[in-house]
């Protein structure tokens, strides 16, 4: 299964990590670490309504407070820009919207949605001026569950907001943003051919990234309206277009520095603070700092949709599976564009199947605008897939892989959303989760055992990278990817094999936006494979230099001179009859040669690799209390090729504990007036270090051909295995099938009163 | 109420410091010292991002005043390596990539030395409980549990 054919010195090992030192020592600058002269600090008046109109603000008192420099309300800000969707993250983003969630306008859309923001010179003043905001809200009926949201006679968010993608165009507003359909085949000639067919509802709840690095910038804006801004994100580029836009500003005038980022997850992939810190500075003339606290995380930052789904699958007694309908329905919060594309095409992509139809809606409702969280969408979508095929297997008295295998999608399987997969590892992550020693292992009382399959896309999309040959013979790598989770890394190893020199020799900056040609954002699980292809594009661009230098130094043509190991050779024994000369001999006589040598890429990358992961999950269910643990884990996945195997197991470990996390405890839990109940980690709690287990990980390696070393993207798949994995465990130990996350104790403790009998179906 | 003057004592040197009285000690250490390599996730004592050590006692810096550190003996990440020389715990961490955005590093680092003076060699379960109050969201702990098992196992061999 590994391909073991090609021997790297530098790809698949476990070298230190560039920014390593920096962050075990507390030197690493995060977002909230900058300090400028003269700093003044901002902060945020929240709505404490989940819908209301604002009928007028007063800031004088505030305004008037000794220490406060300036204060803003949305009639500040330029006018939103038009409603003009475009993809600008994981999830596609319009600008009016944006700018309408950094600061309201006319109404407050949800409980800690900002509607005024003063600088002070110091937090306690700004504290303290917030108070003084004098704010007239007329209460509005609000909606916050996603089936009462889609009623015809739910409180409206938007009065221009019409369903798109129904025809003919509705003649009323509606909370349905957008109906969409995925379908092949005939759905109801494959259910009829099925000898079992099982349909099931399942809901998910919203659950927060969990970042611990809380959102944070400071704004500098100079006397000619530049904006310089230093701010945790997962993309500098990212925060330069949405600011420019929201500040109506050109963007040549904006640059972000990169900070390091305390996890992200897809919460870190828009902006909150960032233009209302601009237009502080901008209106004070001084540097201003805003940090979130860890309630206006929660309360007004992220999370990934709730979701409400219907799913039903048919098969014939040999697991063949004939049919599969899926009808979703996910939360965007309080403005559209929830993940629900890809919920709708990633419920079935693991499986050939020709019957499909799948019908997915974006609904708006009273919660904070939710952001990407890992694999946006597939999660909730997958999750209730995975549990109805684990149930037909258990019906169809097939073992739950088999089942998986028997339907699997393979290299040629054209999948229900569009493409044609070319090479892809899911039935080698089948293959390898059977044979794991975990899935013979016995199982103790009020044990149970449960498998589940996930799917990714992964992406590319555009990406620069620089490297520049110094004059001692090291190397500087210059991207423009914040480093999330080792990335530096990876890069940095990428480009030691390519350059053939030693991976030591190499510094990997991650500049700001000034200093390297544009890149996406950190997200989606792309940097280690597009930004990859952008630094091994830029690494061969310096390689031809160095090769043009040493035919120069040996007066014979450049295409005469190949590059082997780190140094110039002859290509053959018609080039003549040289010394290798090494990479440092080389760039010691650039000043001779021709000047500074380097190589520069600017891609638009294509061809990423899809990811598929299985995973194995025990689970002990204690039956007085009802609480879950989760005892053994594994989990299995094609990662292409590993290029630095420490960080790509990292990625599989954390994606599975924030899956547990979704699975078992995490939720947002609203008061009947839409207030937010559980803004803190002691209530909204994710899991610590003992509530879980090891987490092992097989890492299976079917190489992407379309990138040099094989890499896919590994970051999202690990977390949509789990919720469905820990489900069908409790299954196994309960003979309950829950259906609604999180499956916490009371849960647990009402469906064994239940009798603790298996669902009729 | 003017600003409190406290005397104290952060990584083996004498520092004195002024600051209002409701302030927090994270705040103080941050804002007025400028050592920002103790971080802050929540303010209220349930992430661990702000571990450090008062007086040989493992605390969170946000749930005490910096009034309260008036003849107390501070210890923060910034001192944790001796010099040039990482603490074993530091290597450890980034050997086995028991770290992946580094944001709570600083405060698993603090917490688990402290466990690692107490006990020189815990089970498991006792280091998954000791650190139960520090909050990784990227690593699902296993490699951070590791790497703190193997340096007690390797200390405890030297």
């Amino acid at each position: 299964m590994k391909n073991e054919t090609q021997e790297f010195k530098w790809v698949g090992k476990r070298p230190i990590r560039p920014d390593g030192v920096d962050k075990v020592t507390g030197r690493a600058k995060f977002g909230a670490d900058m300090h400028l002269p003269g700093m003044l600090i901002g902060r945020v008046l929240r709505s404490p309504h989940a819908h209301a109109r604002i009928r007028s603000i007063d800031t004088t008192k505030a305004a008037s407070l000794p220490g406060v420099k300036a204060v803003v309300t949305g009639s500040d800000f330029p006018p939103p820009p038009p409603p003009v969707w475009q993809a600008a993250g994981e999830v596609p983003v319009n600008f009016r919207d944006l700018a309408r969630n950094v600061m309201a306008r006319d109404k407050a859309l949800y409980d800690g949605h900002a509607v005024a923001a003063v600088a002070a010179t110091s937090a306690a003043i700004a504290e303290e001026a917030i108070d003084l905001i004098e704010v007239d809200y007329e209460v509005l009926p609000h909606v916050i569950d996603v089936k009462a949201a889609m009623k015809p006679d739910a409180p409206l968010l938007h009065d221009d907001l019409f369903t798109d993608g129904v025809s003919p165009k509705p003649d009323k507003p509606s909370n349905i943003a957008k109906r969409m359909e995925f379908a092949v085949g005939d759905i109801e000639a494959g259910f009829s051919k099925a000898d079992v067919v099982i349909e099931r509802e399942f809901t998910t709840k919203p659950v927060h990234q969990g970042y611990i690095e809380p959102h944070a910038c400071v704004v500098d804006s100079s006397e000619d309206g530049r904006l310089f801004i230093h701010c945790s994100s997962q993309g500098q580029f990212m925060v330069r277009q949405f600011c420019a836009r929201v500040l109506d500003v050109e963007i040549s005038k904006v640059t972000v520095v990169p900070a390091e980022i305390g996890g992200g997850f897809g919460g870190k992939t828009t902006v909150y603070l960032e233009p209302t810190a601009g237009l502080l500075s901008r209106i004070t003339g001084r540097p201003v700092k805003m940090v979130m606290s860890r309630t206006e995380v929660f309360r007004a930052s992220g999370p990934t949709s709730g979701g409400a789904t219907k799913i039903k699958i048919g098969a014939t007694k040999d697991g063949t599976i004939t049919a599969a309908q899926a009808t979703l329905a996910y939360q965007a919060g309080a403005f559209p564009g929830s993940p629900i594309g890809p919920g709708c095409m990633c419920a079935f992509a693991p499986y050939n199947i020709q019957n499909v139809n799948v019908v997915g809606h974006d609904v708006v409702v009273n919660r904070p605008k939710v952001a990407a969280y890992r694999a946006p969408g597939a999660p909730i979508s997958e999750f209730g897939v995975e549990c109805v095929i684990d149930e037909i297997a258990e019906k169809l008295s097939i073992d739950p892989i088999a089942l998986r295998e028997k339907n699997a999608a393979r290299q040629g399987t054209k999948a229900y959303y569009g493409p044609t997969f070319g090479p892809i590892g899911f039935v080698e992550t089948l293959e390898a989760a059977k044979q794991h020693p975990h899935y013979s292992a016995p199982l103790g009382e009020n044990q149970g055992r449960g498998v589940a399959s996930g799917f990714w896309f992964n992406i590319g999309g555009d990406s620069s990278a620089s490297v520049h040959i110094n004059e001692d013979g090291t190397a500087t790598v210059i991207e423009g990817n914040p480093d999330i989770g080792g990335s530096r890394a990876s890069l940095a190893q990428m480009a030691a094999e390519v350059l053939g020199i030693d991976y030591d020799k190499i510094r990997i900056t991650v500049a700001d936006t000034s200093s390297v040609g544009y890149n996406f954002l950190t997200g989606g699980s792309r940097v280690t494979f597009a930004s990859g292809k952008a630094v091994i594009e830029a690494a061969n661009g310096a390689i031809s230099e160095l090769c043009a230098r040493a035919a120069k130094l040996w007066e014979i043509d450049a295409d005469a001179v190949e590059w082997v190991d780190g140094e110039a050779r002859p290509a053959g024994d018609n080039a003549g009859d040289f010394e290798p000369m090494p990479l440092s001999t080389i760039a010691g006589a650039s000043g001779k040669t021709g000047g500074p040598i380097s190589g520069h890429a600017s891609l638009n990358v294509k061809g990423a690799g899809p990811g598929f992961g299985t995973h194995i999950c025990d689970v002990e269910v204690d039956q007085e209390t009802g609480r879950v643990s989760v005892i053994r884990y594994t989990a299995v996945q094609d990662v292409g090729r590993a290029i630095h195997p420490g960080y790509v197991e990292g990625q599989l470990q954390g994606g599975v504990a924030q899956g547990v996390g979704w699975a078992l405890n995490e939720e947002y839990i609203y008061d009947k007036d839409g207030r937010l109940d559980n803004p803190g980690f002691l209530d909204y709690r994710v899991p610590v270090a003992s509530d879980l287990p090891m987490i092992d990980t097989v890492l299976v390696e079917v190489p992407n051909p379309n990138h040099p070393y094989g890499v896919r993207g590994v970051g999202e798949v690990p977390i949509i295995p789990p919720m469905a994995a820990v489900a069908n465990a409790i299954s196994d130990a309960l003979g309950v099938r829950l259906k609604d996350l999180p499956m916490s104790p009371p849960k647990v403790l009402a469906s064994l009163s239940n009798g603790g009998s298996r669902t009729p179906s | 109420m003017p600003r409190q003057h406290v005397t104290t004592e952060v990584n083996g040197e004498p520092q004195d410091f002024l600051c209002e009285p409701q302030e927090t000690l994270l705040d103080v250490l941050r804002d007025e010292l400028h050592l920002t390599g103790t971080k802050e996730g929540c303010s209220s004592g349930d992430c661990g991002a702000c571990s450090i050590m008062v007086d040989g006692r493992l605390v969170c810096a946000c749930l005490m005043f910096g009034v309260e550190a008036q003849g107390k003996t501070i210890e923060t990440i910034e001192g944790m390596a001796e010099g040039d020389k990482l603490h074993p715990l530091q290597t450890k961490f980034l050997e086995e990539a028991a770290l992946q955005c580094g944001f709570c590093t600083p405060g698993f680092l603090v917490a688990a030395k402290a466990l690692l003076e107490r006990n020189s060699d815990p089970t498991e379960t006792e280091v998954r409980y000791w650190l139960a109050g520090n909050l990784c969201r990227c690593t699902g702990y296993d490699k951070i549990v590791r790497a703190v098992m193997d340096v007690a196992a390797e200390t405890r061999e030297t």
